[in-house]
């Protein structure tokens, strides 16, 4: 399982050979994954749609290594995944703060799980805390902190343990719309600077769009890669514009009308 | 619930005032019925055997406890004051609590582990909780002896209650918090560690409550039976030398007792849910 495969370019960040994923109970199996295979380059940028239950989120814990495909391959640099790994950072749908732990406490959790130098690990989650604005929070209670600046920790405890590729679980579902958009600006304008290779799922399109630099659609379940849309923006300066910009953009409603039409099919079959 | 601090009052509204007010006078109302309510069966105790209506040989009166207790603090059976008898059964409530907290949330930890041996003893363990452990007494107090029997008995009335209560609490945590840890490679015994323990503390709080009234009346019913002290003790040889005197001021000190435990853990709830 070595590198080389992918025509000669450099090897994917990321990459899913033919993967197929069954869940199984006693009521029968449950196929979630059929055949699926994509790859994402360092620092990209991709977001996953698809409709709810078409395996998007079992995607995001394949790459992390929480679930093992039934078949096929998931590949991090090259390497076949065996496990939860460093070089990845997962943000699930909420912020699942420990209520009995610090703003300060929280960030820390996965550099103290991992057995990192605490000293260095807390240093490093008050900078990225104090640039996210919860300077004057480290030591205040999850409850104390509305939804938006949880989240905001939640990305810190992320980015704490320096991961090359972040997944990101549709982090923004549970907050207000306002809260939302202003976050997922953020969010990605931290992880562009930062170079990440991110990967996003969600089932909003207009968040796919704004965010990322290609959309893969999967199907309904048994969730297929259906198609891939390369996002591209024309602005003055050459630079991807930020993801509040780029809803207002000429060419967000083409992009917009074209994903919608896929998904669509699939409500009528 | 944060008291309203000199400095909101300050600036606070007249209604706001107000309003602090009538729920202060609430709070005092109930505590004075409480009192109330107290103060009013004493007297019924007092009065109601001292007018006839019921017979006083069954019932003594609260006005003998005092005098009773002072009386048993010197001339007293097996040649121990009534002290040595409350220490006794304090004691072996203490023990019995502890050891039912420490081993049942060893073996709740043990089950959360290896699931299958869950799966193996939960019916075991739901029958088990179901016996009437008082049966027990008498076996326990030939197996065990006088003082271990106490011990004994105080820990299999509480410790099948703890397993059940616990493991049940290991089993709410939010799966998606272990999935968190999970993501960053924790260990089984990292996610015991940080997460499943920790976020079991309520249920841990609520076990402690339930368990302290429990072990209580594990020792005082081993004591019926085994003891030459301790109140359980006191209580039966009181009433089979039919002296209510004694039986009574051993009730008495045993609701104290409770009280007392009752307090110590809502100040121990309190600590600790402030960190919540």
């Amino acid at each position: 399982m070595h590198a080389s495969s992918t025509d000669g370019t450099a090897t994917p960040k990321v990459e899913l050979r033919n993967v197929n994923l069954r869940y199984f109970s006693l009521e029968g199996e449950t196929e979630a994954l059929r055949d699926t295979s994509f790859s994402i380059a360092p620092g990209e940028f991709v977001a996953i749609i698809g409709q709810s239950g078409c395996g998007k989120s079992t995607l995001l814990s394949l790459i992390s290594g929480i679930l093992k495909p039934t078949d096929g391959a998931v590949l991090v640099d090259g390497k076949l995944v065996n496990g939860p790994s460093r070089k990845v950072g997962y943000m699930l749908q909420q912020d699942y703060l420990f209520e009995w732990r610090t703003i300060l406490e929280n960030a820390v959790l996965g550099a103290e799980i991992q057995g990192a130098n605490m000293t260095t690990a807390r240093e490093h989650a008050k900078q990225l805390l104090t640039k996210y604005g919860l300077g004057q929070f480290l030591h205040h209670l999850p409850r104390q902190l509305s939804g938006g600046m949880r989240q905001r920790v939640a990305l810190a405890r992320t980015l704490c343990t320096e991961p090359e590729i972040v997944l990101l679980d549709e982090p923004f579902a549970a907050l207000d719309s306002q809260t939302r958009i202003a976050l997922a600006d953020e969010v990605t304008e931290i992880l562009r600077r930062e170079g990440k290779t991110a990967i996003l799922v969600t089932h909003d399109i207009g968040e796919a769009i704004s965010m990322s630099e290609r959309v893969i659609v999967l199907s309904r379940r048994p969730g297929r890669v259906k198609s891939e849309h390369s996002i591209r923006f024309a602005t003055s300066d050459g630079l991807r514009p930020n993801p509040f910009s780029a809803r207002s953009a000429p060419e967000f409603n083409g992009y917009f009308n074209a994903l919608w039409k896929e998904l669509e099919v699939h409500v009528e079959g | 619930m944060s008291k309203a601090n000199s400095a909101t009052l300050a600036s606070a509204s007249p209604q706001y005032r107000n309003w602090l007010q009538r729920n202060r006078r609430d709070q005092i109302f109930v505590r004075v019925t409480q009192l109330a309510v107290l103060l009013v069966l004493l007297i019924l105790w007092e009065v109601l055997p001292k007018a006839q209506i019921i017979n006083p040989l069954f019932t003594s009166y609260p006005s003998m406890l005092w005098p009773t207790f002072l009386e048993l603090l010197t001339a007293t059976p097996q040649q121990a004051s009534i002290l040595s008898h409350t220490l006794s059964t304090v004691v072996a409530t203490v023990i019995g609590f502890a050891a039912a907290m420490v081993l049942g949330t060893t073996i709740a930890a043990t089950l959360w582990w290896w699931n299958s041996l869950y799966k193996v003893l939960d019916p075991y363990l739901v029958v088990a909780n179901a016996m009437p452990k008082t049966a027990f007494v008498p076996i326990f107090y030939i197996w065990l002896g006088a003082t271990l029997s106490i011990y004994g008995m105080s820990l299999a009335i509480s410790l099948f209650v703890t397993i059940l209560m616990i493991y049940s609490g290991f089993q709410s945590i939010d799966p998606n918090k272990i999935k968190l840890a999970q993501s960053f490679g924790a260990s089984k015994g990292q996610i015991l560690r940080k997460v499943v323990l920790p976020g079991s503390v309520p249920t841990l709080i609520a076990t402690l409550k339930v368990n302290a009234g429990l072990s209580l009346v594990g020792v005082v019913v081993g004591e019926f039976q085994s003891a030459n002290l301790g109140l359980g003790y006191l209580i039966q040889y009181g009433s089979q030398i039919f002296k209510m005197n004694i039986v009574m001021t051993a009730v008495t000190i045993l609701a104290i007792v409770s009280s007392v435990m009752y307090l110590a853990i809502s100040w121990l709830e309190a600590v600790v849910m402030r960190r919540r």
